[in-house]
């Protein structure tokens, strides 16, 4: 399933590529026993107050495998009422819990890093399962990161004094955290790791099409012998998100998703004395100069947007490359395309596993016709994808020029918009030519030219010779639409105290 | 490498010649290649060690990589004994599995050719033999072109030459690229055929992968028919990141020249899972092509019998171990 071969004709309509002929070396498939995800109950309610209780109302969800379209779990859709409890449980909790010493608030956060770890690889088969991503990505990227940030924060907890917003900084109160699907235990540990640290207690919202990890997670803090009610999770869509920000007794609101959404959660919060903080869209450059390193340019590339099904807030989703070079690195990136194996999420050597959702894929697919309606050149390699389940070959579409739609909007799948320059100058114009700004790429050998964009790209992370590494230590956020507040980092702790 | 593409009207050496016209614009050639990010192409070498290989791709793999054998042994020690019963070794690797396949050569110093030769005549396996002051470098052109005229002559089809890193690290790429060409005519046969040219680096001493790069390119112009990466006998010797980027630079003067080029990783390759790891590297950075014993090697003397115990252990479902492989 995983590897290319010729069954279709490709969707693109370019040049001849050296597409894989890969007959030779036929990859068995590897795959990891779903067995490994522990037992998936058949419905979910809410946890609140340290316990697992039924919503308060009768709708519920369904949560289903993308790569199978099979239903995992019914879960439950939370109320305006499942909202209140879930908040006054924070609210209960607040008081013992922001008046620990932080190191003792250190020795929880500790513990559930290192549960985490112990878990896993449940927790890794268990998000691939629900999310769709490739196990490869969940064992080696989200899994290891999750622990490491909770690892990180637990370190400032007792250091908040030196943390540079003054003396003894206080903690906002409840915490109200939405999140999105694409990497749902990440951001997960990018919200509650730093709101624990600093002494808030926690109500979330995983996104509606990935709640398992996060229910996962309840049993963890249980596990780890965390306060009653310091982290309730609420499930159901963007009315429970809705009803959660809304709610008049929560301080602060922690928002990673779409910029619509975000947009309306800033209006709905404006004249409140909430705090709110927002991860949203983008619309990364990835610039890439004659002198780069060319090899790990392409892997860069590649990285930056088929990773993760480039459902990444912050991927490199449009190319720009010197004109010098373009041939030469889009052959070069054309054959590397040709090589992911694109399949079974579970199965540890599929590189690009399946679209999240049906809306989503919806939305990929649209937005890909629209491409080629404008003009643009559209190139697929040619890859059989499986019958069942949500899928999007990785997709490149070269002519792309500022004025297209796919080189505006944020596609938020694996689609690539290749855009060309001539001058560092004009680099920098069309990198910053969008209401995006969260992240940006630079590939180039001189150190000094690095800098220099650097300091002119509006993004909230400029990556030089890489792309889409993550680390706890470092701040992300965006510019303009793509939100404001840091998460990571000592300015990650920002959002949750009162300065 | 656009810049090469267009000095390059296709045969080996052919147009690229012009670049070793002088010491300036073989250095500008060199240097003009892309640079390596240490960074991003350590990462790649890591990700694809992380292919899982299973059943039968693992079988395959196996056999795959014990035709790619050059099955060593470079010892001061070496006796003809020895060097008789590593060829019979070669010819029947495991002599319980008649299925085993052969490796692809026996490695030898060049006073044990004319024994290897032998031991092996008719039976297509070839002699490899490291000429040209192996492994150090260190000696006059005569030396090493009568060292390699010797093995020659004494029936090697293969010659391992190393490179002189003195004279590399210092920027003399002339002085290399010369004795390359030189050695290349030293393999020649009075039939007018050649023996095959591996050229070694010693990647560990050229400490940068820069380095690597352009050496890979300055020996492919000069006519090498391989490029290898260590002699074996130095503290680094092949890496996966190293091999990689070599693997990278024989793709890249294919597409300018046409001239396809071969790759030995050598040295510190010893468990079948670093064989795998290697071939998955072959697999998705060259693909089928140089999927065979004729376009990479391993340079490697522990390797084969830990892949006759998995090949073992893979049709019989149970491991048996060191006693059941032989100890030559």
């Amino acid at each position: 399933m995983a590897k290319t071969k010729k069954t279709e004709t490709g969707t693109g309509t370019g040049t001849e590529q050296p597409v894989r002929k890969g007959s030779l070396f036929e990859y068995a498939p590897a795959p990891e026993s779903p067995a490994a995800a522990g037992e998936i109950a058949t419905g979910y309610g809410h946890f609140i107050g340290g316990e697992f209780v039924d919503s308060s109302g009768s709708e519920a969800l369904k949560t289903v495998n993308p790569a199978t379209e099979q239903v995992l779990a019914e879960f439950a859709q939370g109320t305006g009422e499942d909202v209140d409890r879930a908040v006054a449980a924070a609210r209960k909790a607040f008081a013992d819990w922001s008046a620990l010493p932080g190191s003792e608030r250190a020795k929880y956060l500790f513990r559930i890093a290192r549960i985490i770890q112990e878990r896993s690889r449940e927790l890794a088969v268990l998000e691939s399962i629900d999310n769709g991503k490739p196990i490869r990505e969940t064992r080696d990227v989200d899994l290891p990161l999750v622990a490491a940030h909770f690892f990180y924060y637990a370190g400032w907890a007792d250091k908040l004094d030196f943390a540079g917003y003054g003396p003894n900084p206080r903690p906002l109160g409840v915490a109200a955290q939405v999140i999105p699907w694409n990497f749902p235990l990440l951001m997960l540990a990018w919200k509650v790791a730093p709101a624990l640290a600093t002494g808030n207690t926690v109500v979330l919202k995983p996104a509606e099409t990935t709640p398992l990890t996060a229910l996962r997670f309840a049993e963890i803090c249980r596990q780890a012998g965390l306060p009653k009610g310091v982290v309730n999770i609420v499930t159901g869509d963007g009315r429970t998100g809705a009803a959660l920000t809304a709610h008049p007794d929560v301080n602060k609101v922690a928002f990673t998703g779409s910029t619509p959404v975000g947009r309306a959660i800033a209006k709905q919060l404006a004249g409140t004395r909430k705090k709110l903080s927002l991860e949203l869209g983008g619309k990364a450059a990835n610039i890439v100069f004659d002198d780069a390193p060319l090899d790990q340019a392409v892997e860069g590339i590649v990285n930056g947007i088929f990773f993760n099904q480039g459902h990444v807030c912050c991927a490199g989703s449009r190319l720009l490359v010197q004109e010098s070079v373009q041939d030469e690195l889009l052959d070069a990136l054309k054959r590397r395309m040709g090589t992911l194996r694109v399949g079974d999420p579970l199965d540890k050597n599929t590189d690009v596993g399946a679209i999240n959702s049906a809306e989503q894929l919806a939305r990929i697919t649209e937005l890909a016709a629209a491409g080629e309606q404008e003009g643009a050149e559209r190139w697929a390699p040619e890859c059989e994808l499986p019958g069942a389940g949500y899928w999007f070959r990785p997709t490149l579409f070269t002519g792309v020029s500022q004025a297209h739609r796919i080189a505006r909007e944020e596609i938020f799948g694996p689609v690539l918009s290749v855009l060309t320059f001539r001058t560092p100058a004009e680099a920098v114009e069309k990198a910053n030519n969008t209401p995006y700004g969260l992240s940006a790429g630079i590939w180039t050998e001189k150190g000094s030219r690095i800098l220099w964009m650097a300091n002119r790209l509006r993004a909230g992370v400029v990556w030089a010779n890489t792309f889409n590494k993550f680390d706890p230590t470092s701040p992300f956020g965006g510019y303009k639409e793509s939100g404001y507040g840091r998460e990571g980092g000592r300015h990650g702790l920002e959002a949750y105290l009162d300065v | 490498m656009s810049t090469l593409a267009a000095n390059a009207p296709g045969a080996a050496g052919g147009g690229l010649a012009d670049v070793a016209a002088s010491e300036a614009t073989l250095r500008r050639f060199l240097h003009g290649l892309p640079g390596v990010d240490q960074v991003g192409l350590e990462s790649r070498a890591a990700t694809l060690g992380t292919r899982s290989i299973k059943t039968t791709a693992k079988a395959f793999a196996i056999d795959l990589a014990i035709s790619m054998i050059d099955l060593t042994t470079l010892e001061g020690a070496d006796t003809v004994g020895k060097v008789r019963s590593l060829c019979a070794k070669g010819l029947s690797p495991d002599p319980s599995d008649r299925s085993t396949p052969r490796v692809a050569a026996i490695c030898v110093y060049p006073d044990m050719v004319a024994t290897a030769k032998e031991a092996l005549r008719g039976s297509g396996v070839q002699v490899a033999s490291v000429a040209t002051a192996f492994p150090s470098g260190r000696a006059g052109l005569p030396v090493k072109l009568a060292d390699t005229a010797e093995a020659v002559a004494a029936g090697a089809d293969e010659i391992d030459m190393v490179i002189d890193r003195g004279a590399f690290l210092s920027g003399r790429y002339l002085e290399v690229f010369e004795t390359i060409g030189a050695v290349k005519a030293a393999c020649e046969r009075p039939d007018g055929t050649s023996a095959h040219l591996k050229v070694i680096f010693e990647t560990g001493e050229l400490q940068t992968y820069d380095n690597v790069r352009r050496a890979s390119w300055l020996a492919m112009i000069a006519g090498a028919d391989f490029i290898k990466t260590s002699t074996g006998k130095v503290a680094v010797n092949a890496t996966p990141p190293v091999t990689l980027l070599m693997l990278e630079a024989v793709r890249d003067f294919r597409a300018a020249t046409g001239v396809q080029i071969g790759v030995k990783p050598a040295g510190g390759i010893r468990t079948t899972k670093d064989a795998m790891k290697y071939l998955v590297m072959v697999n998705e950075t060259l693909g089928d092509d140089w999927l065979s014993p004729h376009w990479f090697r391993f340079g490697a003397s522990s390797l084969l019998n830990d892949l006759l115990m998995q090949r073992q252990k893979l049709s019989t479902g149970r491991y048996s171990g060191p006693d059941y492989v032989t100890v030559d």
